[in-house]
Formats: structure tokens, sequence, C-alpha cells
């Protein structure tokens, strides 16, 4: 029992250290500079590895992003900005919060639409179910639930 | 009726999975469209690589419809498409190779061991200049027109049957 338990800590440690050394040490200019610039890379999807922020994945583009944000913020550039060079380039698939423009309605209204069907679905179902004439003999709708 | 509608709703979902199947098999769909299509090509800035048989510069390029192949020694997909690209440069289109984080020993002995497709490769060493052109890996291939204009690009290894169905036709339409 003690050598899986010894094991299993092994394994979480190698597996961790794997993420930790993927993520090149960047040197910060500031506290601020770092909040913003980890805040950045994890709205920017790698481009490819696509279920990863720049931010998680050690693909070598995704170090070049990181390193091309990084540069666009010491240029001064503001956040929209910077999304915006890198929209131009990889289009809206490094945006982990897509524009809702073009196609892009469905992604966001398309929940919302399954969710109206399906409360229609399920108003219908118990209004039928209502209309039905129990035991009890009480038939109205809306009053048995 | 009523007790057809889950049936009818089943059909309909099927339907509906079906026909998304369908429209997304064969493709790619880690491949990111191009933004850079019917835009002008960003300015290849680089340095050459030289070789005994490059016989073009960089400036030859300008009013001239070539095909630019993203390419790395390091990469194993380019192997797998080298006879492509080598059979459309024999053919006599241009091919500009665009040598991708390589060092200029390693794509030259590359070049030298499978042959030397390119009229000119320019190289992208810590590949800086790629993000301009929306290059994330190789192969990627694009065509410019004689105007500088991209016209088509492919992610991943060309088969013949891209060159004859989309980078031909492009070639040819192009001014």
């Amino acid at each position: 029992m003690k050598n899986i338990f010894a094991a299993l800590l092994l394994l979480t440690g190698i597996l961790c250290s794997g993420t930790a050394a993927a993520l090149d040490p960047i040197d910060y200019h500031s506290p601020v500079e770092e909040q913003r610039f980890k805040a950045l890379a994890a709205e920017l999807r790698c481009v490819m590895c696509q279920n990863q922020s720049i931010a998680d994945s050690n693909a070598p583009i995704a170090h070049d992003l990181r390193m091309e944000v990084l540069r666009l913020m010491r240029e001064g550039r503001s956040d929209d900005e910077i999304k915006q060079y890198l929209v131009e380039r990889y289009t809206d698939f490094v945006l982990y919060e897509p524009p809702m423009r073009g196609g892009n309605w469905l992604l966001w209204m398309g929940p919302f639409v399954l969710l109206l069907i399906g409360g229609i679905a399920v108003t219908a179902v118990i209004r039928t179910k209502n209309k039905q004439p129990d035991a009890a003999g009480n038939g109205a709708a809306g009053e048995d639930w | 009726m009523s007790r057809l509608l889950p049936l009818l709703a089943f059909i309909a979902l099927a339907l509906l999975l079906f026909v998304g199947v369908r429209m997304n098999s064969g493709k790619d769909n880690s491949a990111i469209p191009s933004p850079l299509l019917g835009k002008a090509a960003p300015e290849l800035l680089l340095p050459e690589l030289v070789l005994p048989e490059s016989h073009l510069g960089i400036a030859d390029l300008k009013g001239k419809a070539y095909v630019l192949n993203v390419w790395g020694s390091w990469c194993v997909s380019c192997r797998v498409e080298h006879p492509v690209i080598t059979e459309l440069a024999q053919s006599g289109i241009m091919v500009v190779g665009y040598n991708y984080k390589d060092s200029p020993e390693d794509a030259a002995r590359w070049l030298a061991r499978y042959g030397n497709p390119f009229a000119l490769v320019v190289q992208d060493r810590d590949g800086q200049a790629a993000l301009d052109w929306g290059i994330y890996g190789a192969p990627e291939t694009f065509v410019i027109d004689a105007a500088g204009v991209v016209r088509f690009k492919h992610i991943g290894p060309l088969t013949p049957e891209i060159v004859q169905e989309k980078i031909l036709p492009v070639l040819q339409e192009a001014p």
C-alpha cells in the first residue's frame, strides 16, 4: 500500500514537472505586467493544439506567440490591439471568446435556442398530461404538480 | 401524432448530426483558414539560404506568380510531400522554399540528400517572420499570384490531388 502511494506521488510529480518545464521562465518587468500577460495568454488559443491556450501549450508556435504577445505589450499596445494583431494573422480561431459575427452567432445563441426548444417541449408535455382527466377528476390545467 | 413526436425528434437530430459529420468528413478541422487569402502577401524580408543551385533572389519574385512552401529539415511530413513539390517545380512552376526554424547547415544537408526543388530558399530561423504569414507549422503551402496576392493556402503535406485540383487552377487563373 505504501509503495502504491509512493508510486502515485512520484507519478504526480513527473506529470506536474512536465507542464512546469514546458513554460519557459519569462523575466517580467513588474508583477502588473506578469498578471496582464498571464491573463491575456490564457484568453488566446494555441493554433497548433487547439484545446489549449497559448499559456498552457508547449508547442513551439505557442512559445513564439507568447513572446510576440509580450513584445507587443512592451510596445505599449492594448489587449484589444494585441488580439486584433493575432486575429489578422490567425483568424478568430485564436480567440477563446470569438466575437459575435458571421457564423459565430450560432455558437453564441445555439445553447439558448436548444434551451428554448427544450422548454417548449417540457411545457407541451406537462400541458397534455394535465389535460388528461385523472382518477381524482381534477383535470384542470396547472393544479396537480 | 403525439406518440410519433419522439421518433420524429430523434430522426431530426440524427439527420442533423449526420449532415454535420458528412460536412466535416475528409476535412482537416485543425487547419486554420488563412486570413491572407485575397490580400497582399507579407514582404519577404529574410536572408536567403545560399545554395549552389539557387539562381534567383527575393527581388526576382516581383511580378511573378510562385508557390511558397514552408518546410524544415526536422519536419517528417515535408519528406512525404517532397516528391510532389519536386514534380511541381519540374513542371515549370516557380517554387520558393520557406525554411522554417531550421539551421542553414541542416537545411542544406536535407536538400543535398533529397534534392532541391526550390528556385530560391529563404530562411526564417526563429520563426518570427512566420507570424506575419500566419504560419504555425510545417509543411504549409501558399500560392502567390503575379500581383503579389495570396490566392491559396494549404496546411499539411501536399498531395498530387491538391496540386491538380487546387494549385494548378489557381495559377492558371491568376493574371
